[in-house]
């Protein structure tokens, strides 16, 4: 008998570990942003992207509320928030993901 | 071929029967004599196998892993120190559900240091989802070595599989050992064909997180396979006796435990000693038997039931204890007999303590007698203080 063994190229992308985070999350101001780039270096889950000025976003699926981002933005564009709750990986998905090869 | 070698050799032979594609392990007393024998085949070109050398036993591991999960068979060994310095990786390995081979020379666990026999080390990792079997001596081992491949192996099973061999008594104990033919084996077992691998061609990770919603089951599937290979042990054994005229791999031997009134339980090379002092007893009326564990896991529950179910007394030997617990072997076993039935629990032959004809003759006699969960055979009161004492 088997169960979950081993999985294919970036399937650990979809688990959405979003769900572990703590009780805050970022919110970028999109106000003062010099586009420094240093959000989005420090992030240790890479879920900040953005190239332009106040262009910035955070993927809340995979962020964990750590406050890294807010911390190094030099023009305090970052404000950590109140963490809204998303949905953690329902059963369906989970159910898609086992399997050897899949 | 019937040949007169030492324990070591004999099981490096077994093991480059297997034709390994990887062996890598790292030097440890009394396991040295069986890498270093698979080395030398290598160098002499009598072997074609990739030997890596390792800085450490956790290493060794690693790597057998690694190779096992590239799709070739892998060879390692170890004890006791060694053995527990990999304790992390033997869990990955049957975790990934990786048939990787693994030789344990069971010597005794530190402090204090201790190069001598006894069954701490692999008791230790029992837990590891391996399968384990407990060889009685070198013709045993050989063909444990040879056997569990082919129940590691099968595309139903993909467990790893520890043959635990007693130190020195065994590998460096010099007996007649009937080697296998090369074409006979290759014969038996094929070569080795993975259900699954690491392939360039189709990546894939092993080993992954495996968050709460899905970590049970792996280990549900790996008990359930544990308990089909209950099954598959008498199975492959026919198969290997009909082949080889021998039937080492199966889950205990019953010697002279039809009519026993007292019967010892055992495991490894003392079982050897035992049936000498069954047969003696024997010889003076007494109806004593011996059952021997070979499969220690899985644990051939059903099996040791019912052997020891008309036996008045029962006497476990363990070569390990539970410390602020009792012995492995006792533990087991007690709880699958009735309350009623004399089961006694005895810790011998410790950090390579003989267990000698009268040790065993005075086992017997105390099983006969009260009924003990752990009691230590030939201690030497003169050296057990109340206080601290140099020597
Ligand atoms: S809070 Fe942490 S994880 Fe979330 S975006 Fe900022 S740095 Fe990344
Ligand atoms: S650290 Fe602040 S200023 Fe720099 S890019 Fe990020 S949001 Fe903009």
């Amino acid at each position: 008998m088997f169960s979950i063994l081993a999985a294919k190229p970036k399937s650990s992308a979809r688990n959405k570990t979003g769900s572990w985070r703590s009780t805050k999350m970022p919110r970028l101001l999109k106000k003062e942003c010099i586009n420094c780039g240093l959000c989005k270096f420090v992030c240790p889950e890479g879920c900040i992207s953005g190239s332009e000025k106040n262009q910035y976003s955070v993927d809340s699926e995979y962020c964990k509320g750590c406050g890294l981002c807010a911390y190094i933005c030099p023009k305090k564009d970052i404000e950590m928030i109140e963490n809204k709750p998303e949905k953690s990986n329902s059963s369906e998905e989970a159910e898609k993901d086992k399997g050897v090869g899949k | 071929m019937k040949k007169f070698i030492e324990g070591s050799y004999a099981m490096a032979e077994a093991a480059k029967l297997c034709r390994p594609g990887v062996i890598a392990a790292y030097p440890i007393t009394p396991q040295t004599h069986i890498v270093e024998n698979l080395s030398q085949f290598i160098a002499d070109g009598e072997l074609d196998a990739k030997s890596v050398n390792v800085e450490s036993e956790h290493s060794a591991a690693s790597c057998v892993l690694g190779a096992q999960a590239a799709g070739a068979r892998s060879f390692t060994c170890s004890s006791s120190q060694g053995l527990i310095l990999m304790s992390e990786v033997l869990f990955c390995i049957a975790g990934m559900r990786l048939p990787v081979m693994l030789v344990c020379a069971n010597r005794a666990l530190s402090a204090p240091i201790n190069i001598w026999n006894d069954h701490q080390d692999s008791i230790a990792v029992r837990d590891a989802g391996w399968i384990q079997l407990y060889a009685e001596n070198n013709q045993e081992a050989v063909d444990l070595i040879i056997a569990s491949h082919k129940i590691a192996e099968d595309p139903k099973v993909m467990l790893p599989a520890m043959v635990c061999v007693d130190g020195f008594i065994l590998t460096h104990g010099m007996e007649v050992v009937d080697m296998p033919d090369q074409k006979d084996v290759d014969n038996f077992l094929p070569a080795y064909d993975p259900p699954y691998k690491l392939d360039v061609d189709n990546p894939m990770s092993f080993g992954l997180l495996g968050t709460p919603d899905v970590y049970q089951e792996t280990r549900y599937a790996i008990q359930k396979t544990l308990e089909d290979v209950l099954g598959m042990i008498p199975e492959v054994g026919k198969e290997f006796g009909d082949k080889f005229g021998r039937d080492s791999l199966r889950l205990v031997e019953e010697y002279k435990t039809t009519d026993a009134e007292t019967i010892l339980v055992a495991m490894g090379s003392v079982c050897g000693t035992i049936k000498d002092v069954v047969d003696r007893e024997r010889e003076k009326g007494n109806k004593v038997g011996l059952l021997k564990i070979v499969s220690y896991r899985p644990f051939p529950k059903e099996v040791v039931k019912s052997a020891l179910k008309s036996a008045k007394h029962v006497g476990i030997i363990d070569k390990d204890i539970s410390l602020g617990s009792d012995g492995a072997l006792y533990s087991e076993i007690k709880s699958l007999l009735p309350s009623d039935q004399k089961v006694s629990g005895f810790i011998a032959g410790l950090g390579g303590r003989d267990i000698k004809l009268n040790s065993v003759e005075n086992i017997i006699k105390m099983a006969r007698e009260e009924e003990n969960s752990c009691k230590f055979v030939d201690l030497n009161k003169d050296i057990l203080w109340d206080k601290f004492k140099t020597i």
